[in-house]
C-alpha cells in the first residue's frame, strides 16, 4: 500500500453551478408564500461553513390553523379530480424536479452539508423518481388491495426530518397526494429550503390552491400540526423518542399514524463473503450521509476468523475516505448537519471511550471551510453488546464494531436491539443468507448490498423502528381508508 | 332408583397448553335466567402475564411451521369446533339472547371462519408481498412476517364469532395469542380451549382468558413483551387506553370498528386478508443481481 512516489491530491473541484437563495423565507399556504402571522423566524446555517444561510418563518398555532383549513378545503376537490388528472400534477412535479435538479442539489448541500455527488446522485433524483413512481398509482389505487375499494384519508400531517430533506419529502407528499389526500408538510429546522423549492414546484405545475402546505420551524410547530383536530393521518419520519410521544398524543383521536424511526442495524459479515466487497458494503452502510441515516449499519457484526482482516480492510478503506467541502464534488464525507448534532456525536465518542471501547479516526480532511461541522470518520473496537454505542443510535459517522462465532449467534446479536429497521448480510452461500434473511427482525435486509433505495421499494421498520411503509405498492396503504367491496357502507 | 346426577364440567383457563385454575382463586357466576349455569375462572393480572411468557415461548415455533401446516392445524379447529357444535350453541344459548337457532348460525359461522383462514395460511403471502421493479441490477422483494405476541380483546357479541374472527387471521399468519374472551358471555371462551387442546395447536400459541375488561384492559395494552393489539368492541374510553398503553413500545394497534354483532357474519370483511395485515411486517430483501 506504501508507495515512494509523490502522493498524489485531488484539485478543489467545487459546483459551481448558481442556486439562488433569498435573504428570508416564508410559509406556503393555500398556494402562497406568507409570513407567519406572528412574525416569527429562525436562521438557517449553512453547515459546511457555519454561516447564516438564509431566514425562515416559524408557524405558529394560527399558521397551523390556516394550513390545516387550506389542506381541509382543497380536499374534495383535489379527491374529485379524475384519477388520471391528478397523476398528471405527480408527473409534472417529477419532471420540474429532474429539470431543475442542479438547483436543488446545490441548495440541499448548502442547507444540510451533504456531499454534493451524494444529492446529486441520490437524493434528487431518487425524490423526482417517487413522484414519478405514484403518479402512475393515482388511476390504480383499486388494483393495489384486492377486493377493497380504495378512497382518500383526507388532510395529512407529514413531518419529516434532516437527513434526506427532499427526498424525505417526496416519499411523504407524492403518495399521499396520489390518493386524493391533501397535505401539511413540516420540514425539519436545520434543513427546510428544498422543501420550500418544491412548494414552488407545485405553484409552477399549476397544482391547485391548499392541495400542498408547507410550514416551517421547529419542534413547538410539528406538535401543533400533530394536534390539530382537523388532522387525519399523522405520518412522521425522525427519533424513537419523539415517535412515542406522537403515538401518545393521537391515542383515542382515530388520527391514523404511521413512524418511521431509529435503528441500530445490524451487518454481519461471514467469513464466506466476499470481503473486499463487504467491506466497501460497511463504508457506504455507516459513512453514506455522514452516518445520518436511520437505517445505518452502525453494529457491524465480523465473524471472528475473518475479523482480523476486515478490520485491517476497513481500516486502510477508512483512510481513503475524504472529508471536506459539501460542494466539492470529490468530497466523501461532508459537514454534520448542525453543531447540536456534531456535538451529540462527540458526546458518544467520549462515552465509547469512557466506556472501554477503542476508537479509531480515520479519513483524511481535503480542504476545509472555516467554521463548519466536520468529523472525521470513526470505528470503535473493543464494544460490548451492552455499550451504549453498541444500543443506541448516534446517527453519525461512527461505526461499532463486534464478532460472532456461529450465524447462530450473529442472529442472537443481531436482534438484541429494540430496533429493526434495516440489517445487512454477506455471505456467499445462498442457503445460509436466507436463513440469516429469514431470521433477522428488520424491515429491510440488505443481502451483499448496502443502504440501497428505490421507489418501488418498501421501507420501514419491525418493533420499536415505527410502522407502515413508505414506497411500493405498500407506501399507498397509509393513505387510504379501504372498505370490502362486497361489505355495507 | 334415585336419578343419575349428572357430571358438571369445571371451566378453566387455558393456558400454555394446560388447563390451569387462574392463580387467584378467584371465580365468576354465569347465570341464565337468573340461575347460575357455571362458575368460571375470573382471570388475573398475573395469569395475564403467565400466558405472555407460554406465548412468547410458542412463537418461534409457531411461525416456523410450514404454511401448510398450519393451515392443516387451522382446519383441524374447524373439525373439533364442528364436532363440539351442540355444546357451543348450548353455551351461547345459555346468556346470548336469540335462543338455540340464533347460537347455531354463530357457531356455524365461527367453523367457516376458521375454513377461511385455514385456506388464507398458504395463500396471504402471496396477494401481500410481491416483487419490486427497483432500478439496477437488484433482485428486490418483499414478503410479510408475524408481527409475533398479540393480544386480542374479542367482543362481548358476538363471543364466539368475533373471538374466531380476530384470532383466525392471526393464527393464520404465524403470530400467537393471549385472548380476552367476552365478558358478557364468557362460556364459549371457557370451552374453546378443548378445541384447541385436541387440535394440535402447540402448546402457548393459544392462550384464553375469561375476565373482566376493567382489570386487565391496561396490562394488555401496556406489557412490554406484546407486540400488537386485536381489539373489537371496545369504548372510545377503552380504544384511547390501548393506544396509550401501546405507545411506550410502540405497539401495532389494530381496533375493529363494528356497528353492530351481526356484521360479523359478513364474510366480504371479515374472511379479508385485511385482517391479516394488521399483523405482519413487511420484509423486503435486496440481492444483487450479477455474475
Amino acid at each position: 500500500m506504501s508507495s515512494s512516489s509523490t502522493t498524489w491530491d485531488y484539485a478543489p473541484a467545487p459546483e459551481s453551478a448558481p442556486a439562488e437563495i433569498a435573504e428570508a423565507y416564508g410559509l406556503f399556504i393555500d398556494g402562497e408564500f406568507i409570513e407567519a402571522l406572528d412574525g416569527g423566524s429562525m436562521d438557517s446555517i449553512e453547515p459546511g461553513t457555519g454561516q447564516l444561510l438564509t431566514r425562515f418563518a416559524v408557524a405558529g398555532q394560527a399558521d397551523v390553523d390556516a394550513a390545516v383549513a387550506a389542506a381541509t378545503r382543497a380536499q374534495p376537490a383535489w379527491a374529485a379530480l379524475p384519477a388520471r388528472e391528478r397523476g398528471k400534477y405527480l408527473y409534472r412535479i417529477a419532471r420540474r424536479l429532474q429539470e431543475r435538479a442542479r438547483e436543488f442539489a446545490i441548495l440541499e448541500t448548502r442547507d444540510g452539508g451533504k456531499p454534493i455527488k451524494e444529492s446529486r446522485d441520490v437524493d434528487i433524483p431518487e425524490a423526482a423518481k417517487h413522484f414519478f413512481y405514484y403518479a402512475g398509482w393515482a388511476d390504480k389505487l383499486d388494483y393495489a388491495f384486492p377486493g377493497r375499494r380504495a378512497q382518500p384519508v383526507g388532510v395529512c400531517a407529514q413531518i419529516i426530518p434532516w437527513n434526506f430533506p427532499l427526498l424525505m419529502a417526496a416519499w411523504k407528499l407524492a403518495p399521499a397526494l396520489a390518493c386524493g389526500n391533501t397535505v401539511v408538510l413540516k420540514p425539519a429546522e436545520t434543513t427546510p429550503l428544498t422543501a420550500l423549492r418544491l412548494a414552488e414546484v407545485c405553484q409552477e405545475v399549476g397544482l391547485p390552491q391548499g392541495v400542498v402546505n408547507v410550514l416551517t420551524g421547529a419542534g413547538e410547530t410539528g406538535a401543533a400540526l400533530a394536534a390539530h383536530p382537523g388532522v387525519q393521518k399523522l405520518a412522521f419520519t425522525g427519533s424513537t423518542e419523539v415517535g412515542k410521544k406522537l403515538a401518545e398524543g393521537v391515542a383515542g383521536s382515530g388520527k391514523r399514524l404511521t413512524l418511521e424511526l431509529g435503528g441500530k442495524s445490524p451487518h454481519i459479515i461471514c467469513e464466506d463473503a466476499s470481503l473486499d466487497q463487504a467491506v466497501e458494503g460497511i463504508v457506504q452502510g455507516i459513512f453514506f450521509n455522514q452516518g445520518h441515516v436511520c437505517c445505518a449499519g452502525s453494529r457491524l457484526l465480523v465473524q471472528e476468523s475473518v475479523q482480523d482482516e476486515v478490520v485491517e480492510k476497513l481500516a486502510w478503506r477508512m483512510q481513503q475516505i475524504r472529508v471536506g467541502d459539501p460542494l466539492d464534488k470529490n468530497t466523501d464525507l461532508g459537514a454534520i448537519n448542525s453543531a447540536g448534532q456534531l456535538e451529540t456525536i462527540q458526546r458518544y465518542l467520549a462515552l465509547g471511550q469512557e466506556e472501554g471501547a477503542t476508537l479509531h479516526e480515520s479519513g483524511q480532511f481535503g480542504t476545509l471551510p472555516e467554521g463548519g461541522y466536520y468529523q472525521r470518520p470513526c470505528y470503535f473496537e473493543n464494544v460490548q453488546p451492552a455499550h451504549s454505542i453498541a444500543r443506541e443510535e448516534i446517527f453519525g459517522p461512527v461505526l461499532s464494531v463486534m464478532s460472532f462465532r456461529t450465524p447462530e449467534e450473529a442472529i442472537q446479536r443481531a436482534n438484541d436491539t429494540p430496533y429493526g429497521l434495516a440489517a445487512g448480510i454477506w455471505t456467499d452461500k445462498g442457503s445460509k443468507m436466507f436463513e440469516l434473511a429469514s431470521r433477522v427482525r428488520a424491515g429491510v435486509v440488505w443481502c451483499n448490498t448496502y443502504n440501497r433505495f428505490d421507489a418501488s421499494s418498501p421501507f420501514g421498520g419491525y418493533q420499536q423502528s415505527g410502522f407502515g411503509r413508505e414506497g411500493g405498492r405498500h407506501g399507498l396503504k397509509p393513505y387510504l381508508k379501504l372498505t370490502s367491496w362486497g361489505a355495507e357502507g | 332408583m334415585s336419578e343419575r346426577l349428572p357430571v358438571l364440567k369445571t371451566y378453566k383457563l387455558y393456558l400454555g397448553g394446560a388447563f390451569p385454575r387462574t392463580e387467584s382463586g378467584r371465580s365468576q357466576v354465569v347465570e341464565s335466567a337468573g340461575q347460575p349455569v357455571a362458575h368460571l375462572c375470573r382471570a388475573s393480572r398475573k395469569d395475564f402475564r403467565n400466558a405472555v411468557v407460554a406465548a412468547r415461548k410458542a412463537l418461534s415455533g409457531w411461525s416456523a411451521r410450514s404454511a401448510y401446516n398450519r393451515g392443516q392445524i387451522l382446519y383441524r379447529m374447524a373439525e373439533m369446533l364442528e364436532g363440539k357444535a351442540t355444546e357451543f350453541v348450548q353455551a351461547l344459548a345459555a346468556t346470548v339472547p336469540g335462543g338455540e337457532e340464533r347460537a347455531r348460525r354463530e357457531v356455524e359461522a365461527a367453523v367457516d371462519r376458521l375454513v377461511s383462514f385455514a385456506g388464507w395460511a398458504d395463500k396471504y403471502a402471496q396477494v401481500l408481498g410481491c416483487q419490486n421493479p427497483v432500478e439496477g441490477p437488484y433482485h428486490n422483494f418483499s414478503l410479510p412476517e408475524p408481527t409475533g405476541v398479540v393480544t386480542i380483546v374479542a367482543p362481548d357479541e358476538p363471543a364466539l364469532l368475533g373471538l374466531i374472527g380476530q384470532l383466525a387471521p392471526v393464527l393464520c399468519s404465524g403470530n400467537v395469542a393471549v385472548v380476552l374472551g367476552s365478558e358478557a358471555h364468557p362460556l364459549a371462551t371457557a370451552i374453546l380451549g378443548e378445541v384447541c387442546a385436541t387440535s394440535d395447536v402447540p402448546a402457548g400459541v393459544v392462550n384464553l382468558l375469561t375476565g373482566f375488561r376493567e382489570e386487565l384492559l391496561e396490562q394488555f395494552a401496556a406489557h412490554r413483551d406484546v407486540d400488537a393489539i386485536s381489539a373489537a368492541g371496545v369504548s372510545a374510553e377503552e380504544r384511547r387506553t390501548l393506544e396509550l398503553g401501546a405507545a411506550e413500545n410502540l405497539k401495532r394497534v389494530h381496533v375493529l370498528e363494528v356497528a353492530a354483532a351481526e356484521d360479523w357474519f359478513e364474510e366480504a370483511r371479515f374472511a379479508s386478508p385485511e385482517l391479516i395485515e394488521s399483523f405482519v411486517e413487511i420484509k423486503t430483501l435486496w440481492h444483487p443481481s450479477a455474475s
